[in-house]
């Protein structure tokens, strides 16, 4: 660790800080339908649309309805994408002639689930497989609509706290029309500007053919890759335009570029938490929130960035110098860019995890077994450490409610939050919210490091004579056939269809679970996950841990609207205090170190060990 | 409930146009209007040719070039094939690579150099002793596989052999260096860096 990697991380925190406020008393101000700085330019708009589509910006909605609402939304969204993905043969903008071959209907599904829920996972190799249309309009538009429903449901739940005996929650449409017109759209405007400034492409161009210096060929793709970039990051979407993601230079050319994506992930996030505490009417209510995510944001960039710096045994094998330099950064650069080095590498990979974004500019698969783990943990704790636009908030007021649930039984009073009394269905729900994310992430990778799909146990490629014989296999062995790929290639059981072997591909595998139930959508990418197997229980990861946790929390929070307000008295537990940053911090590593703590020994923990005894796989 | 089933079709409807369609059409009209390098790839031409972009890297085997890090996308360099090699720690392959021969004694296609073969063959083709240090960069493969830059330690090692190759001064390939490192951005963001095909376009003029 360097005294620059030190400060590159601070300064970032505290331009964090700085933009926080600002940012949550402008999104109050959207929310609530009061008057602020874009009213009288974008007013128009906004009634435009709810003319359009027939919404009633005033007609509030109780919590089924609410819910029912966003579904509704979703299903329609994700079909109309599934749809869009398998015609992209048929559809304008695709100079590089993608079609169905390239879109397994697998795969389709995987990806307009994937999309819908903010995950953004990619099984694919957006160059190879993806027209510019497709990435446009049947997935860029899915980082605009589960930006604004999570914001929405966030907003939602918030309201249950806030508002007292009224059996409403407000109206989803409208919420999703004022954030995507007067925060998402501004904001990327600009951004998507600054993007192509610093040397993001912005075009619909074929892929160019260049001769290098040397004479050899080289196709460079292209794209419209400045517009999305902005909502990728801003929404805490995450999904690439190319494979390499925030790696590539064409997405992430300038560490200017680097520190201020990073900062788009955590800013409405951030702002949220001030926008909470101003709506339940005391500031100090978000600004324990924001501290308890700080605390886990530094411990996990601390932890990340001293174990990349020191790189690892191999590298010492082959001779290299791993301690920093004034002119090299040391440390373990598998999978790393130059202009990034190891601080900002170890600092994306926790901002990006912490916050339910995916994007990366570096592979975790090379990462260290601890540096690894800190992506992987942040995942765990249930992306609340600033956690995704919306998604962050009422997950962390998921652990307040749990928090504040527990403390009421070591004091034996009935527990209160914000003024309501926090009862038996609001603990049931919170508890169901996330025991739902805990079943999928192991559950799902119990099946996939135990599951035997034929054919053989060990990883074939069949020749292009052996071909025929695919029609002559079972049907279950098809699960495993590697979508695209020609000569056909299968992969044995699937705990063989890992890149890495040991230890590292099995967290390969619980990485894949972990980060598709959190929604967040990065990988240890050296699984091969382009298969029918992966991409449905993928698939389904991403649902479930989108929307099984969405329709407790709002059920909870429909409860809460319609209670009495409680005013505090000498016996509450006062929440804007320490002590309540530490519990709530507490609570969340409780609830995330004894679920995983088993699958975490089997991975990361065990893989630490080994490397640092020598052992090679 | 069912109508709210009426708005979901049209809100989607009015994303789809707004934000699918209109969005990234009047953003890259905009673009390539105040920022047409940039919004078109920042492409590099010679003798009206195009020869790639600054900020795609690109490969240099040549002893009279520096040479870049290595690269896993594709067969190295593919800019329409991104990647790294996402390998972990523990990878045998990785360390120590892979080094086979088919049944008539050729070179295995899936033979890979791992970190111990590409540190060696680095001391080698630039002169180093056995045994000496080599910066992280030069050995390990970038993230995307396209990195256009190398650390400023890795070009100095480097500066020997270009400058034998090239009959030319030492301090003069030293100060074509020093011309094409930029630094921290504001003096703290970042890594110095080098970029490796400006340097080079730079060395042959």
């Amino acid at each position: 660790m360097t005294t620059n990697g030190l400060l590159q991380i601070a300064l970032f925190f505290i331009v964090l800080v700085l933009l926080t406020k600002p940012m949550g008393a402008y999104m109050k101000k959207v929310f609530e339908g009061e008057k602020h700085t874009l009213s009288s330019p974008l007013g128009w708009l906004e009634r435009i649309i709810y003319r359009v589509c027939g919404i009633d910006p005033a007609q509030e909605m109780r919590w089924t309805t609410y819910a029912f609402a966003l579904l509704a939304f979703s299903v329609v969204g994700m079909v109309f994408s599934y749809v869009a993905l398998r015609a992209q043969s048929l559809l304008p903008f695709n100079p590089q002639g993608f079609g169905t071959k390239e879109m397994a209907p697998d795969l389709a599904f995987n990806t307009a689930a994937s999309f819908t829920t903010n995950t953004n996972w990619q099984s694919y190799v957006p160059e190879t497989t993806m027209s510019y249309f497709s990435q446009m309009v049947a997935l860029a538009i899915h980082n605009w609509m589960s930006a604004a429903s999570g914001a929405a449901v966030a907003i939602a739940v918030v309201r249950g706290f806030s508002r007292r005996e009224v059996n409403s929650l407000g109206n989803f449409w409208a919420d999703v029309v004022r954030v995507t017109l007067y925060v998402l759209a501004p904001i990327c405007l600009v951004y998507t500007l600054f993007l192509v400034a610093s040397g993001v492409p912005q075009n619909f161009s074929p892929y160019v053919k260049a001769t290098t210096l040397e004479g050899v060929a080289q196709t460079i793709a292209m794209g419209p890759v400045a517009s999305q970039e902005a909502i990728k990051n801003l929404g805490t979407n995450g999904g690439g335009f190319f494979n390499a993601n925030a790696a590539h230079p064409f997405e992430n050319p300038t560490p200017l570029v680097n520190f201020i994506q990073m900062l788009s992930i955590f800013l409405i996030p951030a702002g949220l938490t001030y926008t909470f505490g101003k709506m339940v009417g005391n500031a100090k209510q978000g600004w324990a929130i924001f501290a308890a995510m700080s605390i886990m944001f530094f411990a996990g960039v601390g932890v990340a960035y001293k174990y990349e710096a020191a790189g690892t045994p191999g590298l010492v094998k082959a001779g290299v110098q791993t301690a920093a330099t004034e002119t090299q950064s040391g440390g373990n650069m598998e999978g790393k860019e130059t202009r990034f080095g190891i601080a900002n590498s170890a600092l994306f990979a926790t901002v990006t995890t912490d916050a339910s974004c995916g994007a990366v500019n570096a592979m975790h698969d090379s990462f260290t077994p601890l540096g690894g783990l800190v992506p992987l943990i942040n995942i765990m704790a249930g992306e609340v450490i600033f956690g995704g636009v919306g998604a962050g908030l009422y997950g962390i007021l998921m652990f307040a409610v749990i928090a504040v649930f527990i403390a009421g039984l070591m004091v034996g009073r009935t527990p209160e939050y914000l003024g309501k009394k926090i009862e038996q269905f609001e603990v049931k729900m919170a508890i169901l919210a996330v025991l739902v994310l805990d079943a999928s992430i192991l559950g799902f990778t119990m099946l996939g490091t135990n599951l035997s799909l034929p054919p053989g146990a060990t990883s074939q490629t069949f020749t292009e004579a052996q071909a025929a014989d695919e029609a002559k296999l079972p049907p279950l062995a098809k699960w495993n056939h590697v979508n695209s790929s020609s000569p056909s290639n299968y992969y044995g059981a699937t705990y063989n269809n890992v890149n890495n072997s040991g230890a590292h591909g099995f967290s390969e595998i619980l990485y894949a679970y972990t980060s598709a139930t959190g929604n967040n959508g990065s990988a240890f990418a050296g699984i091969t996950a382009n298969t029918p197997y992966y991409n449905v229980t993928l698939g389904l990861a991403m649902i479930i841990g989108r929307f099984l946790m969405i329709v407790p929390l709002l059920a909870m929070a429909g409860k809460l609207a319609q209670k009495k307000f409680v005013p505090a008295s000498s016996g509450t537990f006062p929440t804007d205090s320490g002590t309540f940053v530490v519990l709530l911090i507490g609570t969340v590593i409780l609830v995330g170190a004894l679920t995983y703590f088993p699958a975490l020994a089997l991975g990361p923990i065990v893989e630490h060990f080994q490397m640092n005894a020598g052992k090679v796989f | 409930m069912l109508r709210e089933l009426k708005p979901a079709i049209l809100l989607v409807l009015v994303f789809v146009v707004l934000t699918g369609i209109a969005f990234p059409l009047v953003m890259t009209g905009v673009s390539k209007a105040i920022f047409p390098s940039q919004a078109n790839g920042s492409l590099i031409e010679k003798d009206g040719k195009v020869i790639g972009s600054s900020l795609i890297g690109q490969n240099f085997a040549d002893p009279k070039y520096f040479h870049p890090r290595p690269s896993s996308a594709g067969s190295g360099y593919d800019a329409a094939n991104s990647s790294g090699t996402n390998l972990g720690p523990t990878s045998g392959k990785l360390i120590d690579g892979i080094h086979k021969k088919t049944a008539d004694g050729k070179d295995d296609p899936g033979n890979f150099d791992g970190l111990v073969d590409l540190a060696a063959a680095y001391r080698k083709e630039n002169g180093l002793a056995e045994n000496t240090p080599v910066p992280a960069d030069a050995v390990t493969r970038s993230g995307s596989g396209l990195d256009p830059e190398i650390s400023p330690a890795n070009a100095e090692l480097q500066v020997a052999r270009v400058a034998k190759a090239r009959s030319l001064s030492v301090d003069a390939v030293k100060k074509l260096v020093t011309e094409n490192t930029a630094g921290r951005t504001l003096g703290v963001l970042g890594e110095p860096r080098v970029n490796v095909l400006k340097l080079n376009l730079a060395l042959d003029k």
